[in-house]
């Protein structure tokens, strides 16, 4: 069992990815939680389509294409913003406009500005196995700045996610705090897109975090509790990979709605199968059968 | 001293409220009006919540916005999402938060300021329950123990009635009564001008307009409570939205 576990470390390329997967696990469980308490589950849809343009734009300009990513996240999530704000428009209609609109302008410049050496495949469906040390460098580093600032924010973004209108009348910068969250999530995304690839991180954001908030009830439980799930998921994804040669994101975002799955049937305060009107249903039943 | 003057608020050139304008000093004041009267929106207004299109709003002669940590806001109960993940004592400790300030811990005197809220409404026992475990009363009462523990000169309570049990509505009275004898100003929208209207120094009606303000008597006049509820409501204003609300309870 022990040789099982240790053999994969042998390789410089699973220590990376591991270390990798780690670090977001524990990154997106962190700001997931404030994404999901917001309702804004979606807007990790949005933004991790949204970096294309971003992406070939950069491509074309031979800067970063993280750089552009996270520009053009950013700027998506401040236009469903501006649309909910100043119209009657609920949030979900606008987050399908805004990602379809940024998804096309993405293959729109990809074709016209005949970018399409980047590795499409690669952003989209990310390649865990495939990084390089630069990477996880780069990983640790936006997951220790964003848990840095959680820890100096905690209350202020506490209360704002609470309860945005009494945050706003005590006089704090609420439209900072959502800039700041959003900047955030948008780094999430981009930190993730090389990895586990832009589709898959809506789970990583989103599976690990809503675990959690079934189990516990305040919000440092839950990002304490939703890190551990995010960084089990991801080890454990990584292994099934290894072993079995599956695809390493696929793998990942598996483990992640198992572990959701057992946590909706299983939770002892909000637990489907934990009802106890159902476990006394369960009995009657029981009780006629033997009968 | 709260002072009020012409203060309007349009909603893309919709008036919510017009020219409002009055001056409350120490005591508990209470706003009446019917639905879309534009009372929430004043309290709004009050705090910079929402853009006003024209006039003042000062405490102690200076603009409130400047000044919001002297303010306490208690929101209408069914603007906050009761499935969060906090605890009754967080979400009054939340309270202290502004006054507390950036990078730094809440101080065992804020600490101290929440326990004492939190007995004061007897929900000191449900400290460690998640929020969303309440009934509404005592949930309005976390709420009423945040804006204690907040320490402001200048209150204003959002329908603190609406769907609360007997002994929540009596704590919530008792309450008023104690910031008053601390020289604090209180202003509270409610819909009952049944019998505890006597818990009120000064009345306001609202209907855009400031229809009425001042003493009971003097406000609650028949022309008055014609004007503010558009005739046809007369003795029962608010009968309508009390039945729809208990229909909607029995939905959910």
């Amino acid at each position: 069992m022990l040789t099982w576990l240790i053999e994969p470390l042998e390789f410089e390329f699973m220590r990376q990815a591991i270390a990798i997967g780690v670090s977001l696990g524990i990154l997106s469980a962190v700001v997931g939680s404030y994404l999901i308490l917001q309702q804004m589950g979606m807007m990790s849809g949005v933004i991790s389509h949204a970096v294309l343009p971003g992406i070939s734009l950069a491509f074309f300009l031979e800067i970063d294409l993280l750089l552009g990513a996270f520009a053009a996240g950013v700027l998506s999530a401040l236009c469903v913003m501006g649309i909910q704000k100043r119209s009657r428009i609920k949030v979900d209609a606008a987050m399908a406009l805004i990602l379809t609109s940024f998804l096309a302008l993405g293959v729109i410049l990809i074709s016209t500005l005949k970018t399409d050496r980047i590795d499409l495949d690669g952003i989209l469906f990310g390649d865990i196995l495939g990084v390089t040390s630069g990477d996880v460098w780069r990983t640790l580093i936006i997951t220790g700045i964003i848990l840095l600032f959680t820890k100096l924010f905690y209350k202020e973004l506490e209360f704002y996610t609470f309860d945005p209108l009494g945050a706003k009348a005590c006089g704090l910068p609420v439209n900072l705090l959502y800039f700041g969250l959003i900047c955030a999530i948008t780094l999430t995304i981009v930190a993730s897109m090389e990895t586990v690839g832009v589709l898959l991180v809506m789970s990583l954001l989103v599976g690990p975090a809503i675990t959690a908030y079934l189990l516990v009830k305040e919000l440092s439980q839950m990002m304490f509790l939703g890190s551990i799930i995010g960084a089990v998921a991801s080890v454990t994804g990584m292994y099934g990979s290894y072993y079995f040669d599956l695809p390493s994101g696929a793998a990942i975002v598996m483990i992640i709605s198992l572990f959701f799955l057992v946590a909706l049937l299983f939770s002892p305060s909000q637990g489907i199968l934990t009802e106890p009107e159902l476990s006394n249903k369960i009995k009657s039943w029981l009780r006629k059968f033997n009968k | 001293m709260l002072e009020v003057c012409n203060l309007s608020v349009n909603y893309r050139h919709t008036p919510a409220i017009e020219n409002v304008s009055f001056t409350l000093h120490s005591g508990v004041a209470g706003l009446f009006g019917s639905n879309g009267a534009g009372k929430s929106t004043l309290f709004k207004a009050i705090l910079g919540l929402v853009p006003a299109s024209g006039g003042t709003v000062k405490w102690g002669g200076k603009p409130v916005v400047e000044q919001l940590d002297r303010v306490a806001y208690v929101p209408q109960r069914s603007q906050i999402d009761w499935d969060y993940p906090v605890t009754v004592e967080k979400a009054v400790m939340m309270g202290r938060v502004a006054t507390t300030g950036w990078f730094r811990q809440h101080s065992r005197h804020s600490r101290q300021l929440v326990r004492n809220a939190l007995q004061r409404v007897s929900m000191w026992q449900y400290r460690q329950h998640q929020i969303g475990e309440l009934s509404g009363g005592q949930q309005q009462r976390v709420f009423i123990a945040r804006a204690i523990a907040q320490e402001a000169d200048l209150l204003l309570f959002d329908e603190p009635f609406n769907n609360v049990d007997r002994q929540t509505a009596a704590i919530i009275f008792e309450i008023f009564a104690e910031l008053k004898a601390q020289g604090k100003t209180l202003l509270v929208i409610s819909h009952d001008l049944g019998a505890t209207v006597n818990n009120y120094d000064r009345l306001l009606l609202l209907n855009k307009q400031l229809i009425a303000f001042g003493l009971t008597e003097n406000v609650l006049t028949k022309a008055n409570i014609n004007r503010a509820y558009d005739k046809y409501h007369s003795f029962t204003p608010q009968l309508p939205t009390i039945n729809h609300s208990i229909n909607a309870n029995l939905v959910n």
